[in-house]
């Protein structure tokens, strides 16, 4: 699968060189800034046949050698009209974790955005409904972040305890 | 010809035989989150028929249920939900913890799973396996039987407190499969 046509496509509208391409086997990937991701994303979707937002997801890269930024979320995109797959990739740092929610574009982004917001606490502008997907709604904590431990800050032992007298 | 009387006459105590005819109908409350699910199935099913045991009414309402089988791992967000049913099943009761994950959490030292669900509800027999297998967790059934028999009451609690109850007047495990 040749990537030209959207690669041209991309140019025309941003400008050559706007995005940085990598490409590992047949894994195509797009990083965007991240001012530009909004225009970007409905380019994609309206223009250049991405139908389809097959996932959303979040990388931590804290510890990460050669990382410049905290965060990278993933948007992966399928076209249905040609098989065409494209990987979106936008950096997000502290203090400021917002991005554009994308719900507008595709329906199918609200729980992933959910899941992602629940998971790495980035959150969605203009999402319809941003709550924990997940977790129970009193979890305090985003445990997928690379600082937050293991085995937790003792949520899974916060419970009464029911005896054979009381029970 | 006139039968002797005293040939259709035994003489048991109460509690003796209300556990015996509880033992033998038991009736299960399949709380089945993973893997151990499947196992369960397949000991309720007709190849290992839990029905010769008495044991093969499962009923997904906690009210008619007096056995709960807590059969895969329990994370923090469905303990609640455990607790409740554990509390809405009607006296007497008794729960069985089903393979590693329910037991101990098993290989899930995570933030989110339960690390063995005797933290926050009593369990009277654990079942070990990862999944177990069914004959293991007919065993279970078996020596929950036998605890019955022995430290059941007629109108008390299910079991006597395991605090009360010293581990030398237990019933040795497995005491039932000769083979051992």
């Amino acid at each position: 699968m040749t990537h030209d046509v959207t690669l041209k496509k991309l140019n025309d509208r941003f400008g050559a060189g706007s995005f940085e391409t990598s490409q590992f086997r047949d894994n195509f990937r797009l990083a965007c800034p991240r001012e530009r991701i909004a225009a970007l994303l409905k380019f994609l979707k309206d223009d250049c046949g991405f139908d389809l937002l097959v996932d959303v997801t979040a990388v931590d890269y804290s510890n990460y050698p050669d990382a410049r930024d905290r965060f990278g979320v993933i948007y992966a995109l399928l076209s249905t009209e040609t098989g065409e797959r494209l990987f979106v990739k936008v950096f997000v740092n502290d203090p400021d974790l917002t991005l554009p929610s994308v719900v507008p574009l595709w329906q199918g982004a609200n729980w992933l955005e959910r899941e992602v917001f629940d998971m790495f606490g980035i959150r969605f502008d203009g999402h319809p409904d941003l709550r924990r997907i997940l977790l129970p709604d009193e979890f305090a904590a985003f445990p997928l972040r690379k600082d937050y431990p293991l085995r937790g800050r003792g949520e899974r032992h916060n419970f009464p305890v029911l005896s054979r007298t009381e029970s | 010809m006139a039968a002797d009387p005293l040939e259709n006459v035994f003489l048991t105590r109460l509690n003796t035989v209300a556990s015996w005819c509880r033992k033998h109908s038991l009736w299960p409350m399949p709380f089945a989150t993973a893997c151990c699910g499947i196992e369960l199935m397949a000991t309720g099913a007709s190849k290992h028929d839990l029905a010769r045991f008495g044991a093969e009414v499962f009923r997904f309402s906690p009210r008619q249920c007096d056995l709960m089988i807590v059969a895969g791992r329990v994370v923090m967000k469905m303990l609640p939900v455990l607790q409740r049913i554990w509390l809405q099943m009607p006296e007497p009761k008794w729960c069985i913890s089903m393979g590693a994950c329910a037991s101990s959490g098993g290989v899930f030292d995570t933030y989110a799973v339960v690390q063995g669900i005797d933290r926050f509800i009593p369990v009277d027999i654990y079942v070990p396996g990862c999944p177990p297998r069914p004959e293991q967790l007919i065993q279970g059934i078996i020596d929950l039987q036998a605890r019955i028999q022995k430290h059941g009451t007629f109108n008390g609690p299910s079991l006597a407190s395991p605090a009360a109850t010293p581990l030398s007047a237990l019933p040795a495990l497995a005491s039932s499969d000769p083979g051992r």
